[in-house]
């Protein structure tokens, strides 16, 4: 199965590209080849001068130093509590002493402004809590680079909205580049300075949100106003229906 | 004969699927090894990993060995008595122990009570996508997650089995001298006498093995674990199955060896 075809995008830096589209629609497999989590099958993925399509594990590892990542579901170690959470990319990769780590650590947690939450275990957080903290570790070697996963996903309204000015804030900031997939229309649009609109594995729009919103493409506006019948189809059926009722087909009983 | 062709065709597709299974879980395992000789060295997630791992299976073994000991000093005095041999209680309870049940049963608990939580822990860290954050953190999830396992379990298991045979030996003891009257010198003499280094070695060198079965099995069939929840339960199941069969089929393949 094909998830994504054609696809030719640039990521500007120091901005902050959002990456919408339905369910299904390929923004989170492209999300994975641009951190170079998965691979494609054919095709080029320049980071940094670097072809992550080609590069080998060590040197992946090398440019992995510059990213970081916010999952969608936050993704800290459980053995671990907040504090080593944060810690732990700095443990792994600097011969900074204990005393110094402590204090990056507070800095980021102070940023999203979790401090005093060290010690707490990633279980006894909140949802919002939890995508704060994964942000703080994301941030934790200051990279070039973030991606977010669905960063406002499974959150209340005022956690997201949160999560979006944080992001929106600390790119400015830290002049770091942000790369948010999301089918949070509102939110995407709201934070972004470069939209990519992706449909069926393919991208149907590029550009600024303005230019997104007052396009005349009929599946944009669909997506944007979030209609449930239009150019994408409600039905994803593709049999016929009255074929369907008058030939039953036997059914598997739970 | 559709219906053989479609037999042989099952038949064929399980085979290739098991033997694809083998090798890349033999590879995943060998090149989790291969970490071990180059820096950073295991550390402080070979120490948490050998308390929960070792520490933590140490009641059940304890458990398992005494009323293994116990039971085989009342089924093995009930045989030789009919022969009137009943002085030979000692032996026969100490080689079958060391020899045999001590590594066996003490393996199999240990798959059950460590095993298989191995396996759904990083079934569940490959779900919530921490497997996926160590990678963008530049830290290989092979080293940092399996190996410590892998290891853990190999140093343990050896060790819990020494402490299973201990705790068999000495329940065997109890039952025999002071609940059936054997003669406690006969006993201990007798023990003493038919155990050789050999029977120790082979002890050991299942452990040993069995070991490292179950760190490579369960870790590996943690770390492919489908996503889903269903798919958790079901490696976890499959890694309590597979490696107890592999422990059984190892240890007829290392007793044949060490006869």
């Amino acid at each position: 199965m094909i998830a994504l075809n054609g696809v030719s995008i640039a990521i500007p830096e120091q901005a902050t590209t959002v990456i919408m589209g339905g369910s299904g629609s390929g923004k989170t497999t492209l999300l994975r080849l641009i951190s170079g989590l998965d691979r494609p099958n054919s095709g080029c993925v320049w980071f940094d001068g670097s072809n992550l399509a080609e590069i080998s594990r060590r040197q992946l590892f090398t440019l992995r130093m510059k990213m970081g990542m916010v999952f969608q579901y936050s993704a800290l170690l459980n053995s671990l509590n907040v504090e080593e959470n944060i810690a732990f990319p700095l443990h792994e990769h600097s011969k900074l002493t204990d005393s110094v780590i402590h204090t990056i650590v507070t800095m980021k947690l102070e940023q999203v402004g979790l401090r005093g939450f060290e010690q707490l275990m990633p279980s006894e957080l909140s949802g919002g809590m939890a995508k704060r903290a994964a942000f703080a570790r994301a941030l934790a070697m200051d990279p070039k680079v973030v991606f977010f996963d669905e960063p406002t996903s499974g959150l209340d309204p005022i956690s997201a909205g949160v999560i979006t000015t944080l992001i929106q804030s600390l790119t400015e900031l830290t002049r770091m580049t942000s790369v948010v997939v999301t089918h949070d229309v509102h939110a995407g649009l709201s934070i972004a300075d470069h939209v990519i609109l992706m449909w069926q594995g393919e991208v149907i729009a590029a550009g600024s949100p303005d230019s997104i919103r007052g396009s005349d493409d009929a599946r944009i506006q669909q997506f944007i106003e979030g209609r449930a019948d239009g150019p994408i189809p409600f039905s994803r059926s593709n049999t016929n229906y009255l074929d369907d009722l008058l030939n039953p087909r036997p059914t598997v009983a739970a | 004969m559709n219906g053989v062709l479609n037999l042989f065709g099952f038949m064929g597709r399980g085979l290739l699927r098991t033997t694809e299974r083998i090798g890349d879980g033999t590879m995943l395992c060998s090149r989790a090894i291969g970490h071990l000789f180059t820096p950073p060295w295991l550390g402080r997630q070979l120490v948490i990993q050998l308390y929960a791992i070792g520490f933590g299976s140490l009641i059940i073994i304890a458990i398992t060995g005494a009323f293994t000991g116990m039971v085989l000093a009342l089924q093995g005095y009930y045989t030789l008595a009919k022969f009137g041999s009943e002085s030979l209680l000692g032996s026969a309870v100490a080689l079958s122990i060391i020899r045999e049940l001590g590594p066996v049963l003490g393996a199999l608990m240990m798959t059950g009570r460590a095993g298989s939580s191995i396996t759904a822990e990083i079934g569940i860290m490959r779900v919530t996508e921490q497997l996926d954050a160590l990678e963008m953190m530049a830290v290989n999830p092979v080293r940092q997650v399996i190996l410590p396992r892998i290891i853990a379990t190999l140093i343990a298991l050896p060790l819990l089995i020494a402490i299973f045979d201990v705790v068999g030996l000495g329940a065997g003891y109890l039952v025999g001298v002071n609940l059936l009257g054997v003669n406690a010198g006969a006993y201990i003499g007798e023990t003493i006498a038919k155990v050789t280094m050999h029977d120790l070695l082979t002890g050991w060198v299942k452990s040993a093995v069995f070991g490292l079965l179950i760190g490579c099995i369960c870790t590996f069939l943690g770390y492919r674990a489908v996503p889903t929840t269903e798919g958790v339960a079901q490696a976890t199941t499959r890694a309590v199955v597979t490696a107890s069969v592999s422990i059984l089929i190892a240890d007829y393949i290392i007793t044949s060896f060490f006869l």
